[in-house]
């Protein structure tokens, strides 16, 4: 394979394949990510609509509201999401699904927003950090992120937010060592894991008390 | 002066709101996603920038054709950064930008864009010396005392290898910024640690006065060190802009090129040997050390570090140019270094001597320097031992555990000086009772914004949501860079000032009207009373007396070189860790991790001790995972992302036990800062566990199982 880092390689810093057409050629299996692509971005069978390269309109369902687009078919969700539609809670990091900062849901399961087409998400619920809590008022998850001071720069806090989230609709009684392994898929730098581990157990509990919870 | 209000802090256990626990007030808006970074910002002309970079570590520019990407719909502009000439000293040197409407756009056609090269020979790897050659310069000897004859006579003696690579910020927020460029005005948002001074440092190179330049920020999302200048970036979005016609260009860094050029951490290497006697006195030290920066070298850990004053020494240190890009202030720059290079250096000569460490640390206290401290480690030093349970845990180098996994303890110390910057601060009291604050400082999520409405509000007797705060913006009054942890200090004492300051003049007005002089009052629980007991107003009353819907707007300033007492320098911590080594598979793993940490007076006890866990998870990652990996062969990073670049996930740090040190005569020191101390010796203490766990020295950090495991084999890491 040829590898994208290859100095011997003629063109510059993107020689060879770029990660957007990795994916759009089949090989999907290569990224990998908590419910990533729960239907393969593969090529289909004979017969399936091929669109593009030029911008095609996209319709995203986006915390339950329609968003009408037009977008070229490379652009992934997570940026279709923050450069076309101002929704900028999930972040781009590291923008090869491994740091978990642009977390957001599809049909109800997290995914890495930055691995997901925005054409291939469709048809199907996003929900967004934005759409955890109407204006003014806190999800209980953000909320519990607040009260054990669970982020410092706060950049990796919505990805998290989301994670937890979603982590907590599985599994709604985690233990401590449930909360360690079921967000080992973000990353924080500042070194904020400590509060997250009390805010994720404090968020349990208060959803289990029937704390509202739209996620 | 006659009347020079009196600034000190209220004494410990009188204050209401400095102390608190108060949670941070940004909290809200950053835990639903509602804060905006500047990376985050949208505007509807907003234009797109990226990047080509050299794919090289040594070579010159020999062509750089702009023609396909300008041929490309939706391009509106094109910046040539190193044009033919050039000689490009790193991989990810930028060498051209362009601006489009999409962000698709901007990336496909400055791919686009044809450069050619002659490639020259480099260095990338700085870790065996020996392969350096020319690029080896003497940096610094030093002689103190005999040590020759010192290490005769030594009763012990022990020497050791020990290294700790070039490691990345990292930001999860890449470094770039948004600049518009209109006309004689720029308007920049950057992604800054130094909004006060942005301005001023881009200035220069975009030949416009810095009156014209407005900066804000609001967010930013992690800097370490990192993002103190508008750096070239800074300056080619801002030519960008105006090649466009002077719409907003957005312009961060990938995360590759940021891995690449956008900040790292010098490497350290040493070889040292110690003497001393049999009842683990340090008599001598020799160290041979080098390290590397990048091309222009750098990295100098001050040695012996703390333990300064060993009466015998012999120094020399080299320093190393590698085609790499340039290091960056992080996190307490080169102390983590030289608190790993000389903790391991004690901790070998202890096991040498069959000593516990933890005496051997506390016999050679009279050569910390500096002398005010001692007394402090001292008690620290038993503190920390009790915390992490030493007396029942520790045993002798490599004979702790029977069994695959072996347990160990090892201890690191570390020592800043966090005193407050320059900074100037505007209170502002309304007629009708509300509240403002003003310095144009920056959160970088140390929780300044909490810290400075803490100190205001304590000093108008009022809670901190009555006290509305304005930062981020160079027209707010000059703050300074967040770095060093100079920051907590710096807006401390410069809000206390300003705030005591406004105080006197609603002292004035309302004075009148209690028929006492202003100086016989005080402003606690939400009134203006006259002290000890008697009449009062109501704060809203008393602001009436302002009149006619006036304001009284006082400031104050923090000058650094002359504190007045509010604040000092000279934060200091003993940490240990206890980690468990599997001898069969290599991995580390961190069971407890106590740190002890003093820091002065602490306004806000639950933010201190985020910085602490913040500072020793960020250790933990250096400890265990990360390293810059260069390819000699290529001249290219290996990880240059955040797959193969590891960090520290939720399930890799343990159990953390933070003591802040919070003693009445801490205390009484005023206000220093907290952010890089606990930092600092998180290597040195993980190291020196793993050595006591497995009864042999793993000389090189992180910790991976490759390393131990070499170790253990007996092969060289």
């Amino acid at each position: 394979m040829k590898s994208k880092k290859d100095p011997g390689s003629s063109a510059g810093p993107n020689p060879g394949f770029s990660r957007r057409g990795f994916l759009g050629v089949g090989l999907g299996s290569g990224a990998v990510g908590v419910g990533l692509l729960e239907k393969p971005a593969v090529a289909e069978p004979a017969g399936a609509e091929v669109v593009g390269p030029q911008a095609v309109p996209v319709t995203l369902n986006i915390n339950g509201k329609p968003v009408n687009l037009t977008l070229e078919p490379r652009v992934t969700l997570l940026d279709a999401m923050r450069n076309y539609i101002g929704l900028t809670g999930a972040k781009k990091v590291c923008d090869r699904a491994t740091c978990g900062a642009c977390t957001v849901m599809l049909n109800g399961k997290i995914v890495y927003s930055c691995t997901v087409l925005a054409i291939d998400a469709q048809g199907k619920e996003i929900q967004t950090i934005e759409g955890l809590a109407a204006p003014g008022e806190l999800h209980p998850v953000s909320a519990a992120f607040w009260n054990n001071d669970a982020q410092q720069c706060g950049y990796c806090t919505p990805g998290f937010v989301m994670a937890a989230t979603g982590f907590l609709k599985e599994n709604p009684n985690p233990t401590d060592a449930d909360v360690r392994h079921g967000l080992g898929g973000n990353f924080c730098r500042c070194g904020t894991y400590m509060g997250i581990r009390k805010a994720v157990l404090e968020a349990a509990e208060t959803l289990k008390k029937g704390g509202a919870s739209n996620g | 002066m006659a009347n020079t209000p009196d600034y000190s802090w209220p004494p410990m256990e009188t204050r209401q709101v400095m102390g608190q626990n108060i949670k941070r007030l940004d909290g809200p808006q950053k835990s639903a996603g509602r804060a905006k970074y500047t990376s985050d910002f949208t505007r509807k002309d907003l234009l797109f920038a990226a990047y080509q970079t050299s794919p090289y570590a040594h070579a010159r520019v020999t062509k750089v054709d702009t023609t396909p990407a300008e041929r490309m719909p939706g391009v509106k502009a094109v910046q040539v950064v190193s044009p033919a000439g050039t000689e490009v000293q790193w991989e990810g040197t930028e060498i051209v930008a362009v601006a489009a409407v999409t962000e698709e756009i901007a990336t496909e056609a400055v791919g686009k864009i044809k450069v050619e090269y002659e490639v020259l020979p480099h260095l990338v790897r700085e870790d065996d010396l020996t392969k350096a050659g020319t690029h080896v310069k003497a940096a610094g000897e030093k002689t103190v005392g005999d040590p020759e004859q010192a290490f005769q006579q030594a009763e012990v003696t022990s020497d050791g290898h020990y290294g700790i690579p070039v490691v990345t910020h990292c930001c999860l927020e890449t470094h770039g910024q948004v600049i518009e460029w209109r006309g004689d005005h720029v308007n920049c948002w950057p992604s800054t640690q130094d909004v006060t001074r942005y301005a001023g440092t881009l200035a220069p190179n975009l030949k416009v006065p810095v009156a014209n330049i407005d900066v804000r920020m609001d967010y930013v999302g992690g800097g370490f060190g990192s993002k103190f200048a508008p750096d070239s970036w800074g300056e080619v979005c801002a030519r960008l802009s105006q090649k466009a016609g002077g719409a907003p260009v957005k312009l961060f860094l990938d995360r590759a090129t940021e891995q690449l050029i956008a900040g790292n951490r010098p490497s350290a290497y040493a070889k040292i040997k110690l003497g001393g006697k049999k009842d683990g006195t340090i008599t001598a030290w020799q160290s041979e050390s080098w390290a590397t920066g990048g091309v222009t070298g750098g990295g100098s850990p001050p040695l012996p570090y703390i333990i300064a004053n060993i009466p015998n020494q012999r120094q020399n240190h080299s320093a190393v140019s590698v085609n790499c890009g340039p290091q960056r202030a992080w996190r307490a720059p080169n102390n983590q270094q030289a608190s790993y290079l000389t903790c391991c250096a004690i901790e070998d000569f202890a096991a040498k001597a069959a000593l516990d460490p933890l005496e051997v640390f506390k016999t050679n206290l009279n050569l910390y320097a500096p002398e005010a401290r001692r007394a402090t480690y001292a008690w620290q030093l038993d503190k920390a031992a009790e915390l992490a349970e030493w007396k029942q845990l520790w045993k002798l180098r490599g004979q702790g555990s029977k069994g695959a996994v072996k347990r160990g303890l090892g201890i690191g110390f570390n020592a800043w000086a966090g005193m407050g910057h320059n900074s100037q601060c505007r209170a502002i009291i309304h007629a009708d009772g509300s509240v403002e604050i003003e310095i144009g400082t920056q959160d970088l999520g140390t929780g300044t914004r909490t810290i400075i409405t803490q100190v205001a509000a304590e000093t108008f007797g009022l809670p901190v949501g009555a006290v509305g705060l304005t930062i981020g913006s160079n027209q707010l009054p000059p703050d300074s860079a967040s770095g060093g942890s100079t920051t907590v200090g710096g807006v401390s004492a410069s809000t206390r000032k300003a705030s005591v300051n406004a105080l006197a003049k609603l002292y004035e007005a309302a004075a009148p009207a209690l028929g006492v002089e202003p100086a016989q009052l005080e402003a606690r629980g939400g009134k203006i009373q006259v002290k000890g007991g008697g009449k009062s107003l109501t704060w809203a009353e008393a602001c009436r007396k302002i009149g006619g819907g006036g304001s009284i707007s006082e400031t104050g300033a923090n000058d650094s070189r002359n504190p007045g007492g509010l604040i000092a320098a000279g934060a200091s911590g003993i940490q240990i860790a206890d980690v468990s080594v599997d001898t069969e598979t290599g991995v580390v793993k961190v069971n407890r991790y106590v740190a002890v940490q003093d820091c002065g007076l602490i306004i806000n006890p639950r933010l201190a001790e985020s910085q602490v866990y913040g500072a020793i998870i960020m250790g933990i990652s250096t400890a265990l995972f990360e390293q810059r990996v260069m390819d000699e062969q290529t001249g290219r990073m290996l990880n240059a992302d955040m797959e193969f670049y590891k960090l520290a996930g939720i399930s890799d740090i343990g159990d953390i036990v933070v003591h802040m040190d919070i003693r009445p005569e801490n205390d009484k020191r005023g206000v220093i800062g907290l952010g890089e101390p606990p930092a600092i010796a998180i290597c040195a203490a993980i190291g020196n566990a793993v050595a006591n766990a497995i009864g042999v020295r793993v000389p090189r950090i992180p910790m991976t199982p490759d390393h131990v495991l070499d170790t253990l084999d007996g092969r060289a890491v």
